[in-house]
């Protein structure tokens, strides 16, 4: 059955080796994705989401490494793969959108050509069958007038156009697994909705799993079967979309939850969640969000919760005196 | 906490990324010629100055190394435009002969400085770790040295010579070029379309030829035209020195050199040389100075 899962990520540890200390940016992460499946993780800035997307890719930023766990895309492991095995993976059996569609695409290269890259590198086509496959693969995202735009530079392009680039270029060789980091912060509000609505509807059409990254709980909640929400490297509370909006049990969750609220009943007031992220470095001895969190006790500042399963699906990180009332 | 920035927010950066946007070279290069007259003149001014010292056998009349003893040591007059020197020989026409070797002294040399450069500072910046740690040491140590002294150094070691001014200058140069291709390098490899690249599984090498060189080309442009001069100087300090050129082939600064004992009775023989050196080199920094506005993206905000 494990089979079935595009990506089993287990125990999951990754951080950054600096002059001084270890940063556990990613701490004992577990969590998967079944085919055909779009899964959120959700978090402040900071929390390490980004980090998880790049374990997974093999992309992580020097001195960022790997310290532990597994991750298997459909039963493979990719942790411990050299560079040239992890090259002949990526951009085929998975790929990468990025937050910034205004960076992503290289200034002097035409966007035609950046797109072929991968059917040149993985499906070894020639020039002329790549290139009809990559304006059909434009006319697919709804970009209209694949041949004229075919030739054009980035900068010819809005941030709509180029995210719908992007998630062309990403997805150009059918990958089993799309992870999407951000991908619609730096777009505004009308063209975040179509490129959801794109991501999602070529997930249904062709099976791909979406490994969907946003600090945004509206994205998410639109977008996602399962949702995974993190705090500083620790997953804290793991549901289905419906049961986390229905009846998520971890104040931090809460937290996020009334922040949404609040934002849109009074786009002026600060968010809910006083205090600030803790650095890695010197986290608190006991749970780590308890210095912010609003019914944090004794217990809280001296030891570490455990996930536990509240019910089949749904975990939280969270002693059950401070959870919220379910 | 960034958790919920104002949709305003996003849209001033979405507009501060458009607008810092890199156009193509062309468009640059033709905004440039717009704005900086200054950077046109000097460009058009070493073109001249190319094209003359090519052309000059067919230009001047005069033969550069056979003089005509009637005629020493005479001032500037319609026949000789710069004068005569000491053994008769028409200025101008050895100036314009000497322009040959001190500029190919100025383009050879910081050519090959920059291709050495720019292979070890990417090769370092792309691979970072212990192969940059070494190749930054090494270049630590090059620019250690007054660059003057090692030229010296090397021209005593291997003899006097034109190609040997190449080897040394080569030498010298390499290092703070190094430095600037591995500092862009870095910077281009955290940049989000490397990271595009190498999530469509595009290899190491690749991301250097497409991605890499391309994008530092402006920067390592201005610092080619910047390197000239002092390159064109080096020699000159090397040639009046006595470590560089060797008669009968003659450069601006060996022309100084000689002339140097004429100064009072004949003080264009050394001054015509040093005027050219200076033009030239101001020329160059003007020309280096307008390439960088016209191709910084940062400077580019209007
Ligand atoms: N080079 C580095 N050295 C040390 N720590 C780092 C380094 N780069 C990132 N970090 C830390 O790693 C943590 C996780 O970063 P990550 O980019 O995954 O956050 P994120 O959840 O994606 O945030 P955002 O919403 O801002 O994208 C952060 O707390 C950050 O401070
Ligand atoms: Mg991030």
């Amino acid at each position: 059955m494990d089979n079935d899962l595009t990506l089993k990520i287990e125990h999951l540890s990754s951080g950054f080796f600096t002059e001084r200390g270890y940063v556990p940016a990613v701490d004992d992460v577990s969590l998967s994705i079944g085919k055909g499946q779009v899964v959120g993780i959700v978090g402040e800035s900071g929390c390490g989401k980004s980090m998880i997307a790049r374990s997974v890719m093999g992309l992580l930023k020097y001195p960022g490494r790997i310290t532990g766990g597994s991750i298997k895309l459909a039963g493979q492991e990719l942790t411990g793969m050299s560079d040239g095995q992890l090259q002949r993976i990526r951009g085929k059996d998975m790929a990468m959108i990025f937050q910034e569609p205004m960076t992503s695409l290289n200034p002097v290269v035409p966007i035609g050509k950046q797109m072929r890259e991968a059917l040149l590198l993985h499906e070894k086509m020639d020039k002329i069958s790549a290139k009809a496959e990559v304006l059909k693969m434009l006319e697919h995202v709804g970009i209209s007038e694949p041949k004229k735009r075919y030739g054009a530079y980035p900068h010819e392009l809005s941030g709509g156009l180029r995210q719908r680039v992007m998630i062309a270029m990403a997805m150009i060789c059918k990958p089993k697994l799309l992870i999407a980091d951000e991908p619609t912060t730096a777009l505004d509000v009308t063209i975040e909705a179509q490129i959801l609505r794109l991501i999602r509807s070529l997930s249904r059409e062709t099976g791909m799993s979406v490994l969907l990254i946003s600090h945004n709980l509206g994205v998410i909640a639109q977008m996602c079967d399962t949702v995974y929400v993190m705090y500083a490297g620790k997953i804290v509370e793991q549901a289905d979309a419906y049961t986390l909006f229905d009846r998520h049990a971890h104040p931090y969750t809460k937290g996020l939850m009334d922040s949404v609220i609040d934002l849109k009943s009074n786009p002026r007031r600060l968010p809910a969640i006083g205090g600030v992220v803790p650095n890695l470095l010197h986290l608190p001895a006991g749970c780590a969000f308890s210095p912010r969190c609003p019914r944090a006790m004794d217990r809280c500042r001296e030891e570490r919760p455990e996930l536990e399963e509240l019910a089949p699906g749904h975990l939280c990180r969270c002693f059950e005196e401070g959870r919220e009332r379910l | 906490m960034a958790l919920f920035r104002s949709k305003q927010d996003v849209f001033s950066e979405d507009l501060a990324s458009q607008i810092g946007e890199s156009q193509t070279l062309g468009v640059q290069l033709r905004r440039m010629a717009r704005r900086n007259k200054l950077a046109v003149a000097s460009a058009v001014f070493l073109a001249l100055l190319t094209l003359a010292a090519i052309f000059v056998p067919i230009l001047s009349p005069y033969d550069p190394v056979i003089g005509d003893a009637s005629i020493r040591l005479k001032p500037p007059s319609a026949a000789h435009w710069l004068g005569t020197d000491e053994m008769g020989r028409d200025v101008l026409t050895r100036l314009l002969y000497g322009a040959r070797i001190s500029l190919a002294v100025g383009v050879v040399p910081t050519l090959i400085s920059m291709i050495l450069g720019v292979a070890l500072g990417v090769v370092a910046g792309y691979v970072g770790g212990m192969t940059d740690y070494i190749l930054m040491r090494l270049a630590d140590v090059m620019l250690a040295f007054p660059s003057l002294l090692l030229a010296m150094v090397i021209m005593y070691t291997l003899g006097g010579g034109v190609l040997n001014i190449f080897l040394a200058l080569a030498l010298v140069g390499w290092a703070s070029v190094a430095r600037v291709a591995r500092s862009e390098t870095i910077s281009l490899k955290e940049s989000e379309y490397v990271q595009a690249a190498k999530s469509i599984g595009v290899s190491g090498g690749r991301i250097i030829r497409r991605h890499i060189l391309p994008n530092c080309l402006p920067a390592l442009i201005v610092l080619f035209t910047l390197n000239i001069p002092s390159a064109i100087l080096s020699e000159s300090s090397l040639s009046f020195l006595g470590a560089g050129v060797q008669l009968p082939n003659s450069s601006w600064g060996l022309m100084v050199n000689m002339g140097r004992q004429f100064l009072y009775n004949a003080p264009w023989i050394s001054l015509a040389p040093s005027a050219a050196i200076m033009l030239v080199v101001l020329a160059c920094n003007f020309l280096g100075d307008g390439l960088r506005d016209a191709l910084d993206p940062h400077l580019n905000n209007e």
